[in-house]
């Protein structure tokens, strides 16, 4: 698994990257947590509310920031998938 | 599970009503049975403004976030681009405005937002409406306004903040000053397929509501305090009208004075608010006192330094000029002909 947290570093950003390796973490997921700062780059996947979220490819939290359980959720639908 | 939370979220609201109902009594029982102070005196004034006050705005704060929160939810920044695509000058700036205080919106968000609606041919001018509105605009000034002036005044300021917003984009497109946007702006290409969003239940929303409570009112509660507390040290202790000679509408400098004192600062509605409602108290002039609050929550230096990274300091100045001469014109529309609110 793939996963990639978009901010330009506001506080939201820097949470919920810490959130999604703290979901990985527990769920012991074979993936690799990347932080993506460049705003180029973080406009290439089409959002416009950070922080964004990416699974392999696939932006699937914008503008939002999840607890953990929702995190965990969110992580195992994508690795059913 | 589901049926347990409309019971407790009846509850609340039940409850909610009471305590709104009973707090000018429930104040007043502490400040002059509990804490057994003299009356009159400036320091039981200070205190008694302060135990009324703060409960007073915290809960308006909560209910009004909270439905706010629920509202918001049928909006996105993805849904007010599309409905923004391809609208004519004068109408985008309007609807871009109006949206503005309806989306979902954070200034950290800004440049994602401003990029990705100058990718979708979103005019610059309507862009800028937008961005002007949706700090200014907010919830929580409209729940401060509401709580510490009354519905009129709160009213007003929508109004005028809403002129401000789209006036101040029509011009900026007017200007042409599309070559001050920083040349990488309009290269950036997205995918097309994007985010898919999901489709809310009812319940999703509500949740969504509490969500926002929870973090909106646990990000601003400290300014709120601190804001109410010199509010309630002013009220008790500096005397009536001293500031009506420096601020008050027969000067012509207040309103300049006020926006040039308000721009640098910078605070969020929660705490500058309370300090506004103090300073009307003392003698400055509504529109001098609108100026003061549109200039400290509407134009902010973080928020520019922000945009310094998509915009040359050429269309920053300008940005800044007509937003600041916009809120000129109202502190004096105010000031001179509407003054007996």
């Amino acid at each position: 698994m793939e996963i990639k947290v978009l901010g330009t570093g506001c506080k939201k950003c820097k949470t919920l990257e810490a959130v999604t390796k703290q979901a990985v973490e527990e769920l012991q997921l074979d993936a690799v947590v990347e932080k993506v700062e460049d705003i180029q780059q973080i406009m290439s996947y089409g959002i416009m509310q950070t922080p964004g979220l990416v699974v392999d490819g696939k932006v699937v939290l914008s503008g939002q920031l999840p607890d953990i359980t929702l995190m965990k959720g969110i992580l195992t639908q994508q690795q059913s998938k | 599970m589901k049926t347990k939370r409309i019971i407790t979220l009846i509850l609340s609201l039940i409850s909610w009503v009471i305590i709104y109902h009973y707090l000018k009594p429930i104040s007043d029982f502490i400040v002059d049975d509990v804490f057994k102070m003299k009356a009159e005196t400036h320091l039981t004034e200070s205190v008694r403004f302060f135990i009324f006050e703060v409960p007073k705005v915290l809960l308006l704060l909560v209910l009004i976030i909270f439905l706010v929160g629920i509202v918001r939810s049928y909006f996105s920044a993805e849904k007010t681009r599309k409905a923004l695509e391809g609208k004519p000058l004068f109408v985008g700036n309007i609807m871009a405005s109006l949206l503005g205080i309806v989306t979902p919106f954070c200034s950290c968000s800004a440049i994602p937002l401003f990029l990705g609606f100058v990718e979708a041919g979103i005019p610059v001018g309507v862009t800028f409406s937008f961005l002007i509105a949706a700090p200014m605009i907010n919830e929580v000034a409209l729940v401060m306004l509401v709580g510490l002036f009354g519905w009129k005044v709160a009213l007003i300021y929508v109004a005028t903040g809403l002129i401000v917003a789209i006036s101040a984009g029509y011009i900026l497109e007017k200007l042409k000053l599309q070559k001050y946007v920083a040349d990488w702006v309009f290269t950036v290409k997205s995918q097309q397929n994007g985010l898919e969003l999901p489709q809310l239940t009812f319940n999703d929303r509500i949740i969504a509501g509490l969500t926002s409570v929870k973090e909106i009112v646990g990000k601003i509660w400290i300014y709120v305090l601190a804001g109410i507390a010199i509010g309630a040290g002013a009220h008790g202790y500096v005397p009536d009208d001293f500031l009506a000679r420096v601020l008050g509408a027969d000067n012509w400098y207040s309103v300049l004075l006020a926006i040039v004192v308000g721009v640098p600062l910078y605070s969020n509605a929660a705490g500058i608010i309370p300090i506004v409602s103090v300073l009307i108290e003392k003698g400055v002039s509504l529109g001098t006192a609108l100026a003061f609050m549109m200039s400290v929550i509407g134009l902010s230096l973080p928020e520019i330094i922000i945009l310094k990274k998509v915009l040359k300091w050429q269309l920053i100045a300008v940005f800044v000029g007509v937003v600041a001469t916009g809120i000129i014109i109202v502190g004096y529309v105010f000031n001179y002909w509407v003054f007996a609110v």
